[in-house]
């Protein structure tokens, strides 16, 4: 039996049974899409279709498609990579952390939250396997093979190959987890179809018959996983900032970079998250799951883990004047001023002042000021990528090397693909994956909603 | 027909009904075959009577075994077949192993318990599961009692055990 204090808001509203969880979140797998959606879906694949001509040019051309130059290596498609990336923490956190620390209320959100997840490291692996120029060997480049099936291996020196290890196993692992927690949820798909339906959703439900004995190993797997998991989030962002902290490059070598990424990432993975579940919980009337205090935790969340960034981002200028290195004060200086000014100061403005507005509960518990402000959050994240990236590197070593980065057509491009590439697959998963974690919610309704009837 | 094999199935609406009538039916001397539930019931294994998972041994196991391959793999690159100075370091630059050593152990672990998990509870696309009760998945709680484990009592007894348990209704059920 589970007890739950009397002061706390219930988690579901609406006095929903548990068949009426059952139906609810069913209802958008079984029913015809509405117009909503398929306006919605229709648009992501145009924007798909539309990036897949800067694809395929870069593929064609190579890289000299993109506004790279000698000084400027690494431009847009790092700070997409690591945006993807970040973006897909807060799945994870929301899933694994939450869990760990019994927090009832992720059981609304994980299921989309861990979609959402999926979807972005898919976005965020495009950008270093397109950058390879050839793909289509960048497949195995990478792996521990002997290199060009010769003798020589992959350097495990390198951070890039750290990240290669690290976001494969993010993905695979994230994958597993997501998809343990939908066996249970299709197999209740499954007992209220017919025919086509009934076919497909068995096969996807993996036989589930809701023993107990499989609960058991079920809850014991999705422990463990999450035990898993949280170290491993960690560890990923942490990865991808060593991307630029082991290097020698003044403003990318500090050893703040591994907690101030992982902030950072949560950060804007939350405001993604915020984004979707919005749309989600009005397209689908998903009000009583989603609630606002759901999106008041959300932004609380928010506020703390926006609050760290602004703290290491004052911190990284304060060290860089303390050491006394001049080419590292430099950088900063530069960045704050120079001509990606303007760059850092909307980096600024929507890191650091933006989520401070949530301390208003009015902010944080209205739906439309979250909705801009969680965009905002990840512009500001993007800007803080660009930042890190580009400012570092155009200033080279000799001032004959200096140089600007200006981005092309194919650049543009190439990140609209990826948008359309998630929002296709968000919407595909929103209508043919029960977007709430039926059986989860079903577990903590007792003890957390307003009432339960028969 | 000798291999038809015959279930009482008592329905419960409420988990701590159903807590508690697992109790009383087990007390009275029948044997559950099996309660399926549409979530997670805490304390349900625990009355009825089942032993922990061993799954996080399992888990364990396919970790050390993934820190040990991946040791294994880098060690044999770095140092055996192809030694080469990277950076200065040496080569075998055990704090430059880790990152990867970590994300091996990780996902050999989970890739191991799933694997585990997925065997042991016979799970798989073109499995087809016995349902006793297609609500089972949905809102209700389905207690099976298979009448060939319990021929010492009359089926109208363990009925009657049922109803008095809390069960909003009994039915019956047979698979072929």
């Amino acid at each position: 039996m589970q007890v739950t204090s009397s002061v706390r808001d219930p988690l579901i509203t609406g006095g929903k049974t548990y068949h009426d969880v059952t139906h609810d979140v069913c209802r958008q797998v079984e029913n015809r899409p509405s117009l909503a959606w398929f306006l919605a879906f229709l648009t992501a694949a145009g924007v798909l279709a539309l990036g897949s001509i800067a694809i395929v040019a870069t593929l064609w051309e190579g890289i000299g498609m993109w506004g790279l130059n000698k000084t400027v290596g690494w431009a847009w498609d790092i700070t997409n990579f690591v945006w993807w990336v970040g973006i897909g923490h807060a799945g994870t956190l929301i899933s694994a952390v939450l869990l760990l620390f019994r927090q009832k209320w992720r059981t609304s959100i994980n299921r989309a939250a861990e979609a959402m997840t999926i979807f972005a490291v898919i976005c965020a692996a495009m950008f270093p396997v397109i950058h390879m120029g050839r793909p289509w060997l960048g497949a195995y480049w990478a792996l521990p093979l002997p290199n060009t099936f010769g003798s020589l291996w992959v350097n495990f020196n390198s951070p890039l190959l750290w990240d290669v290890f690290a976001i494969s196993t993010y993905f695979a692992v994230s994958l597993v987890f997501w998809y343990i927690g939908l066996i249970p949820d299709f197999a209740t798909i499954r007992d209220r179809a017919t025919g086509l339906r009934k076919t497909i959703y068995g096969a996807l439900s993996f036989g589930w018959d809701g023993a107990a004995h499989t609960w058991m190993r079920y809850e014991s797997v999705s422990l463990i996983l999450a035990g898993l998991a949280t170290p491993l989030v960690l560890s990923v962002h942490t990865i991808v900032s060593f991307d630029f902290a082991t290097s020698v490059i003044p403003g990318w070598h500090t050893t703040i970079f591994p907690p101030y990424f992982v902030a950072g990432a949560i950060f804007s993975g939350f405001a993604m998250v915020l984004t979707l579940m919005i749309v989600t919980r009005k397209v689908f009337k998903l009000e009583d799951y989603i609630t606002i205090s759901h999106i008041e935790m959300m932004n609380i969340v928010i506020i703390v883990t926006g609050s760290i960034v602004g703290v290491a981002y004052i911190t990284e200028f304060f060290i860089a004047w303390y050491s006394g290195v001049e080419p590292e004060f430099y950088a900063f200086y530069n960045r704050a001023t120079g001509p990606y000014f303007w760059a850092y100061w909307i980096m600024m403005t929507c890191n650091v002042i933006s989520p401070q507005l949530f301390w208003i509960k009015k902010i944080r518990t209205s739906i439309v000021a979250t909705f801009i402000l969680s965009i905002v959050v990840n512009i500001g994240m993007w800007f803080e990528r660009f930042v890190i990236i580009v400012t570092s590197l155009h200033r080279d070593y000799l001032p004959s090397s200096w140089a600007m980065f200006y981005p092309t057509w194919a650049d543009v491009g190439v990140y609209l693909f990826t948008f359309g590439l998630f929002f296709s697959l968000f919407f595909l998963f929103a209508k043919f994956f029960p977007v709430i974690n039926m059986a989860e919610v079903k577990a903590v309704l007792k003890s957390s909603s307003e009432k339960v009837s028969k | 027909m000798e291999r038809d094999t015959h279930f009482v199935l008592g329905v419960y609406d409420d988990e701590d009904v159903l807590l508690h009538a697992v109790e009383e039916v087990r007390s009275s001397g029948i044997k559950i075959q099996e309660v399926y539930s549409p979530y997670p019931v805490h304390g349900l294994e625990h009355v009825l009577g089942y032993k922990r998972s061993r799954l996080p041994i399992a888990a364990f196991l396919f970790g050390i075994l993934g820190t040990t391959l991946a040791l294994l793999m880098q060690y044999y690159m770095m140092l055996f077949d192809w030694p080469m100075i990277i950076g200065g370091k040496d080569y075998a630059s055990f704090p430059a192993f880790i990152p990867v050593t970590f994300e091996l152990t990780v996902l050999l672990a989970a890739f191991g318990m799933v694997g585990v998990f997925m065997i042991s509870s016979n799970l798989k696309p073109w499995a087809q599961p016995r349902i006793f009760d297609l609500r089972s998945t949905d809102d209700k709680h389905i207690m099976a009692i298979d009448i060939a484990n319990n021929s010492a009592m009359e089926i109208a007894k363990i009925e009657e055990i049922l109803k008095s348990s809390g069960a909003t209704e009994v039915n019956k059920k047979s698979f072929e």
